[in-house]
């Protein structure tokens, strides 16, 4: 932190050149400001109301983080390559409900591991078709994206079904009810921490993996840097494009199963509209909108900050009515922000 | 200078004949009627208001998108409604009111306007991240000032008027949707921002060096677009009688989609009014057949959604070199 880089900065008195340092360094290291945002969101709700402070608060927001973060990895691959992807949530609901109905009607007994490949499959299936049509038409991939969530879940909505299934195959309710670990707290009442955080961690892992330690990885932040001179240097841009969508595809398509699973009940009308607060919590954590930068890290901090937006207002008595602004007052400080920090660097 | 026919405008003009002679044999003489071509026409300015936006911030280039629209629209409704309810009173000075209600819904919308415009060209966020913030910070203030509900008006004549009555057997709506499509399209034609806002989308570096201002001009636009989301908010207060802050959902698509089809370029420096208005008149017309046949929402938004990736895929593409290769 001692460090000063700016050259402008020389004359100024001790502290403010350290305030000056400190700003530089987290402006060099996003996700720490995220996790400022955090701490002090916390700090500020548990003074006002102890409650805050309760395993089962904690529980509750991991639970809640656990299928905006398998979404929000897939949106930070999608944005590290410089697109944008919002039909995710149309993947994730139309593979959720068609995957349900399958079990139920289909093969009742069968067991979990297949049901979440099976939505993997499916959701890759879509969202590599995303892929194909971003490279093939050379548009917008908003454009392209906000095409084919219509289809998907208008699709879903005339031909598949729009009745809600009320009892999911079993495999699916044990597996929403799994429990990692069982607290009682002094009052007697019991809270649980579901074992499928534990998904999100495998898929934190495994994302982490594929951008800081594989080719594709390398060539997801090139292209995302500047897809002309990627292309120059041999990336093949269609692979990395199909490759980005139909990992998000992938990742949406588990994290649909998990929603069913969770909730105990199918509905197609579920998780329309989500997709904005997802791509809200990759950005909060730090990836530029432009492409080539993002870090798991970060997106994971930036889901956590959401989620705590959206559970806590109450708690502190601010009506729930005041959610999207407080996260639509954070998507343009954090974007402000890093305007500014691209600007400096 | 001259007025020019080119691919895009006579496909338009087609799929609008297209569609007059589609609904005249599928539904019968009812559809061809005065009375639902009044419907229709009263029908496209809140979406039209909404397509001209898009298209405005699409031409300004570098990613240019205003997806808060719809969302200011519904603000703008909402706000005008929420602090004229109790000043003023709709039942013994309608007219006073009516005009309140316009001109506090437009200055909400310069205001949230000039919101996006001062993000995007003085901080310097990309329009996609400033507009989408801005459309979740408007449509929660109108969440908070509803508290999620939605605000009946009632029967106000004047206001009912615009939404309803005709002009020379025109809705007003239309009409005023009309001259404010000639004023943009005279403005991108004739002006000297027009010029230079089409000169910036086609290649900013270079307006950057010719000395265009290029902060004044995306400020101004994006400006320009929240006015118009809020005239689009006051058609719908006045048609629907009503104020609420999810109407359209769908409207974020649609408008995007009308531009697109119109042959606005999503790159940047290319847009023409006259399609965005033959585009906005021939979805509805669509929207109407489906309706005459009763044909189900969720198809329809199927529908729009293969119609945007359709209008993408052709708008790079050149039929008569294709049909030049297949004759040969």
């Amino acid at each position: 932190m001692t460090e000063t880089t700016f050259s402008s900065a020389a004359p100024r008195s001790e502290s403010a050149g350290a305030v000056a340092g400190i700003w530089a360094w987290l402006m060099r290291h996003p996700p720490a400001f995220t996790l400022i945002l955090i701490v002090a969101v916390s700090l500020v709700v548990g003074a006002i109301n102890t409650d805050f402070w309760q395993v089962s608060n904690l529980f509750d927001i991991l639970r809640a983080s656990v299928v905006r973060g398998l979404f929000a990895l897939g949106v930070l691959v999608v944005l590290a390559s410089g697109g944008i992807d919002v039909s995710f949530t149309a993947i994730a609901a139309f593979v959720m409900y068609a995957v349900t109905m399958l079990v139920v009607n289909v093969v009742p007994d069968m067991p979990i591991v297949a049901i979440l490949a099976l939505g993997a499959v499916g959701g890759a299936c879509f969202g590599g078709l995303n892929g194909v049509l971003v490279h093939a038409l050379k548009a917008p991939s908003l454009i392209v994206t906000i095409g084919t969530q219509y289809v998907i879940r208008s699709f879903l909505l005339t031909f598949v079904g729009t009745a809600l299934f009320m009892n999911v195959p079993a495999a699916m309710d044990a597996f929403g009810k799994l429990a990692l670990f069982t607290h009682h707290s002094a009052n007697g009442s019991t809270s649980t921490l579901p074992a499928f955080v534990l998904i999100l961690a495998v898929a934190s892992f495994v994302t982490w993996w594929i951008l800081e330690r594989t080719l594709i990885g390398r060539a997801v932040y090139a292209v995302g840097g500047n897809a002309g001179v990627a292309e120059r240097l041999g990336y093949n841009l269609r692979t990395v494009r199909i490759f980005v969508f139909a990992y998000a595809g992938l990742l949406a398509g588990i994290a649909g199963i998990i929603h069913v699973s969770s909730n105990r009940l199918a509905n197609p009308f579920d998780l329309a509209g989500a997709e904005l607060e997802i791509i809200a919590a990759v950005v909060l954590g730090g990836a530029r909108i432009t492409g080539g930068s993002g870090s798991v890290i970060g997106t994971l901090l930036g889901v956590v900050l959401i989620t705590l937006v959206s559970n806590v207002l109450i708690l502190v008595g601010i009506p729930s009515t005041w959610q999207l602004v407080i996260v639509g007052i954070f998507i343009i400080l954090a974007g402000a922000i890093f305007s500014i920090r691209g600007r400096q660097s | 200078m001259a007025f020019q026919v080119d691919r895009q405008l006579s496909f338009l003009a087609t799929v609008n004949v297209a569609a007059i002679v589609a609904g005249a044999v599928l539904v019968g003489a009812s559809f061809v009627e005065l009375y639902n071509f009044q419907s229709m026409a009263s029908q496209v300015p809140e979406l039209g208001f909404l397509a001209l936006g898009v298209m405005l911030a699409m031409i300004s280039g570098n990613g240019g998108i205003d997806l808060s629209g719809i969302a200011l629209a519904n603000l703008s409704g909402v706000a005008a409604y929420f602090f004229l309810r109790g000043a003023i009173s709709a039942d013994d000075a309608p007219l006073l009111f009516t005009w309140s209600l316009i001109g506090v819904a437009l200055g909400v919308g310069l205001v949230g306007g000039m919101l996006n415009g001062f993000l995007i060209a003085k901080v310097g966020l990309t329009p996609i991240i400033a507009t989408l913030g801005t459309q979740l910070l408007f449509t929660g203030l109108a969440i908070v000032l509803t508290n999620g509900s939605a605000l009946s008006i009632g029967y106000v004549e004047p206001l009912d008027d615009f939404g309803n009555a005709t002009i020379l057997s025109v809705p007003q709506c239309f009409a005023l949707f009309l001259v404010v499509a000639l004023a943009i399209g005279a403005i991108l034609r004739f002006t000297p921002f027009g010029q230079r806002l089409l000169l910036l989308g086609n290649n900013a570096k270079a307006a950057r060096y010719a000395g265009i201002p290029e902060k004044r001009i995306l400020f101004l636009t994006y400006a320009v677009c929240g006015l118009l989301a809020s005239v689009a908010g006051i058609v719908i207060a006045a048609r629907t009688s009503s104020v609420k802050w999810d109407y359209g959902s769908s409207y974020v698509l649609i408008a995007i989609l009308i531009a697109v089809m119109a042959g606005v370029r999503p790159e940047g420096g290319y847009g023409r009014v006259i399609c965005v208005v033959l585009s906005a008149t021939s979805l509805q017309m669509l929207s109407s057949l489906f309706n005459f046949m009763n044909i189900s929402n969720f198809f329809r938004d199927l529908a729009w959604g293969v119609l945007l990736l359709v209008f993408i895929a052709t708008s790079g593409f050149d039929f008569r070199a294709w049909f030049r290769a297949v004759r040969s």
